[in-house]
This record gives structure tokens, sequence and C-alpha cells, in this order.
């Protein structure tokens, strides 16, 4: 087509695109293996929300509550939004524990996948921490107790604990300055930094290719059922080897 | 060349180095000094700059005071046995180039995020200044009775700043009128303690404090004790734990009297109090977090509070 010839030729976008859609991925993939797109998805939707909740949320002490009353009870639609933004957070931090162990049981987070998976751990870690910092903004009781108790949690720590949760308050009480301490958190450093290791996290899949289930016969390690002896058996969990510096000369 | 089957390029491992030692030290002293004074900060920075400085001129094979000479052993076994050119060679003119872009795009980075990351982090360790709050006229507080108190921490800035706290005028002593003062804020992680007690919500009385700020006093009778309804700590009537996961009793407030008001202080955290009312025997200690032991063995744990 016409369009996309003069977009590949200016930017080459439309080979990217084709090279991530026809991708080899083993034949035997599994169901489970969707789980990531899953979570993916969840964070997506709590994006966008997000960015609608953003337009009404008011982040002052005196007005926060109010807004999300105006957000649920006025604005079009608001109701869906902001009850798609809480359950939303929900549904994502479960998909992430799903897709957290099925890469553990497949054990797809061994060579040469380490990376990715201390890229997924952090991200795990992030997303609580949205989770945390997003639950104090209806600024009602269940959101202002279940924040001290969760601080009160942080301080218990050893050495640090107690400056860890003066870190987290914003001073030596929760005021009007943690709450927008916490807006910022919740809706610019955390999202910067989610989305920047999600980039990375599927750069390095699309890199490294899909993993064939534990149960496959043509798993990595196992070898070929029948014939030639052209590729190491070592290489067959790659579905896309890439040749390392030296190659084998 | 020796090879594994990945095709492995023969390894240069590190040479040995005792020079991280001194970045972990310098490190560690930068940490300490953040929290008992600056110069400590700054000395661990220094330590920091130079021993990194020396653990670098090490690894890129250019040893201070020393041969560039590998070690006998590598320190981990690696895939190839192999000869490693481990020869010290003068720097190229791209070498350096390379190494001086990245060590002032470093230097412009650090520059750029350090002082916000310092902004954002440092409020918890500033002094806070807390005013004292006016609660009331001492009629307020009648003999041996229990008021729940309700105010303001801080005037003038809302609803957010709404403290409760259990006051009783145990009667006049030497040193003046003797109250108990304790905090609502569970000592296991900071929920609201309920008395247990009959609360007469209809003899609930607001004043104005000098602050202009609402001060609130509700009668409670019959009260035996103090309970946590998120974890089922229990506490007696002087605060101290008798039951569930508290660490050490219920916190106190300070306070004074003045011109006929009682004026509230700084809260502090008790381990525990013997004795009851006007005799009581209050173990004080600096205010801590909830959660975070002040006496017992478990004090190791925390030798350290921001400033409150």
């Amino acid at each position: 087509m016409y369009p996309l010839d003069w977009l590949e030729e200016r930017s080459g976008l439309v080979g990217a695109v084709k090279y991530f859609l026809f991708r080899k991925v083993p034949g035997d993939v599994n169901w489970f293996q969707t789980l990531g797109s899953a979570t993916l998805t969840a964070f997506l939707v709590q994006a966008i929300t997000g960015v609608v909740l953003a337009m009404y949320y008011k982040p002052d002490p005196d007005a926060a509550y109010e807004s999300i009353k105006h957000i649920t009870n006025d604005v079009t639609l608001g109701w869906l939004v902001r009850g798609m933004h809480r359950w939303g957070a929900s549904l994502f931090i479960i998909l992430m524990f799903f897709h957290m162990a099925r890469v553990f049981l497949f054990g797809a987070y061994k060579y040469p996948r380490e990376l990715n998976w201390i890229i997924g751990v952090l991200l795990l870690i992030l997303g609580m921490l949205e989770g945390f910092t997003g639950y104090l903004l209806p600024w009602d009781q269940t959101a202002y107790w279940a924040t001290v108790v969760g601080i009160n949690l942080n301080g218990t720590g050893p050495i640090v604990g107690p400056f860890l949760s003066s870190i987290l308050r914003g001073g030596a009480e929760i005021g009007p300055d943690t709450l927008a301490r916490y807006y910022s958190i919740h809706m610019l450093i955390l999202p910067a930094a989610i989305i920047a290791l999600i980039s990375l996290h599927l750069y390095l899949v699309i890199r490294l290719g899909v993993t064939s289930p534990p149960w496959s016969k043509t798993a990595a390690g196992s070898p070929w059922v029948e014939e030639e002896e052209e590729e190491e058996p070592a290489r067959k969990g790659l579905v896309q080897p890439q040749p390392r510096n030296g190659g084998r000369a | 060349m020796d090879q594994d089957p990945i095709g492995h390029q023969p390894e240069h491992p590190p040479g040995q180095s005792v020079w991280p030692i001194g970045f972990a030290i310098g490190i560690a002293c930068i940490l300490v000094g953040l929290v008992i004074s600056w110069w400590v900060v700054a000395i661990g920075a220094a330590i920091t700059l130079v021993f990194g400085f020396l653990w670098i001129m090490d690894l890129s094979g250019h040893p201070v005071g020393g041969s560039g000479a590998p070690p006998a052993e590598p320190a981990v076994p690696g895939p190839s046995g192999t000869a490693r050119h481990h020869a010290a060679q003068p720097t190229s003119r791209s070498g350096f180039l390379s190494l001086a872009t990245l060590a002032l795009g470093g230097l412009i980075g650090a520059l750029v995020t350090i002082p916000p990351l310092f902004v954002a982090m440092i409020p918890p360790f500033l002094k806070q200044g807390k005013k004292p709050v006016d609660l009331g006229p001492l009629d307020l507080y009648p003999l041996n009775e229990w008021r729940i108190v309700t105010f303001r921490l801080v005037p003038n800035e809302g609803a957010v700043w709404n403290r409760t706290a259990y006051i009783r005028y145990n009667g006049p002593t030497k040193s003046g009128p003797s109250f108990t003062i304790i905090s609502n804020r569970c000592a296991h992680l900071g929920c609201p303690v309920q008395p247990l007690g009959l609360i007469q919500k209809s003899q609930s009385k607001e004043i104005q404090s000098v602050n202009l700020e609402p001060v609130r006093t509700t009668p409670v009778i019959a009260v035996s004790g103090f309970s946590c309804p998120c974890h089922g700590g229990a506490y007696d009537t002087e605060g101290n734990r008798t039951a569930g996961p508290p660490v050490r009793a219920l916190d106190r407030f300070q306070y004074a009297i003045v011109k006929g008001r009682l004026v509230l202080g700084t809260m502090y955290s008790v381990a525990h109090v013997d004795g009851t009312g006007k005799d009581a025997q209050i173990q004080k200690h600096k205010l801590f977090g909830p959660g975070q032991h002040v006496d017992g063995w478990e004090q190791i744990f925390y030798p350290f509070t921001p400033p409150s």
C-alpha cells in the first residue's frame, strides 16, 4: 500500500511492526503465556482511566474528596472510569502475580532471560508502590488510616525504618504535603518508571524470543527428535539466536 | 582458543583489588553522616571518591602503585583457561575522549538529578517545630473523670490535623495539677485506639481554642482501659500494654497550665508506667513511631529517630 510504503521509506516503522507481528514463536506455546499481555493491557487501562481521572481530580486536602464525589456522581460516565481504575488496580496486581508465577513455573527466567526477570521484579515493586500511593488520593477515612498503617509498617524495619517512614510521609505526620507528594509520585514518577521498564521488558522479550512450555518436546536442552546436527542443542531455547561477539570462530 | 558450546569469548575477569573495601567504607560513612553530621558526609564523600578512583584505575589495567600483571589464579574459574592479554596499554585518544564524555555526562546528570532528589527527601530530616495546643479552661476537666478530647494539632491547615487524646485530671500535686494525657494512636501500627467505657455523646461540649480552632470534649465513664480495633491491642488506664501486638505503652503528651488553660506540648513515647494517676512513674523516651521498640533487646533495631 502506498501510504505504508511512504512511511516505511521515511522511518522504517512499518518494517519494525511487521518484524514484531511475524516474528517466530514456538509452535507449542500455551495460553498461560498470554498473562504478560494481559498485565500490559491492565496497565494501559489504568493509564488511560488515570489520565481521565486526573482531568477532574483536585489534589488539595480540602477539595480532594469532593472532586472524587463529583467524578462519581456528576461527570458523564465518571462512575465507570473511576470504577475501572479502582478495580483495574487490583486486576493489574493480580495479573502481575499470575504472570510472575507462570514465568517461574515455566523456567522462563533462566539464561538468557535473567535480566528480564530482574526487570519484572522491579516492575512488581513499582506496581505495588503505585497502588500504595494511589490509595491515599481519595482522602477519606479508609485512605488516611490505610496509609497511616502502611507507612508505620515500613517504619518497623530495623535501623532505616524510622527514616523510611518519615520519607514516605514527607515529614513526621501525614499532612497536606503528603497528599501532594503522593499525587506527584503516583502520576508522574511511577508511571514514567513503569513505562520505561515495560518498554525494556518488551524489547527483551522480542529480542530473546518466547520459550516453549516445560513439557514441550522441542524445549531447549533436549535433543532433536529427528535429524540433522547443524544447530547445537543448547541454542534451541533461543528462537531467534543472536550470534554473540566472536561467534563461533 | 578454548571454546564452550555457546561460543564465549575468552573473558577478562577484573583484577583483584582492595580498593572496593575503601569505597564501601566511604559509602557507609556518607549514610551514617546523613544522620549524625554533615562533616561526616563530607569525609565519607572524599573517601568514596578517592577509593572509587583507585578502583577504576585497577579495573582499567593501570593499577596505582602496583604492576599491571594479572594475578596467578582468577577469583572465579572461568570457562576459558587461555592466556589473557592483560598488559597495561597506554590510553588511546579515542579511549580518553569516550571516558571523558561519559564522565562529563555523568557529572551533568548527577548535577541535574541529585538536588531535586535531595529536596524531595530532606523534609523528614528537618526539625519540625510544633506549637503548643490550647485545650480549654481547666474546669472542662473534672477530677478523676476521663474526657475524649479532639483538637487540631496544627492551626489553620484543615481537618487533616485532627487528633484525639484521652485526658484525665488526677488532682493537685506539689508541682501543679496532674493530668494523664494519652494519645489515641496505637503503639502497634497507629490505628485509633478506643476507650473501654460508656461514651456519653450527649454531654459532648465544643469550645474554641485561643487559635480559634475547635476543641471537643466528650465524657466517658467507667473506663477500664483502651483497646485497638485493628489488630486487638489492649491497654490499661495508664496506657500500659496488657495484650496484643503493641510493642510498648501508649504515647503521651507533655502539658502545661497557661493562664488557667490546659496546653499540650510535645508527644513522647513511653516504655512502661508504674503506679497510677498522680503517683505514676512514667518511663519516658523520645517520640518513636508505632511498632518501634524503646526498651528490651529489640531496641538495638531502632538506634536513630528522625527529628520530630
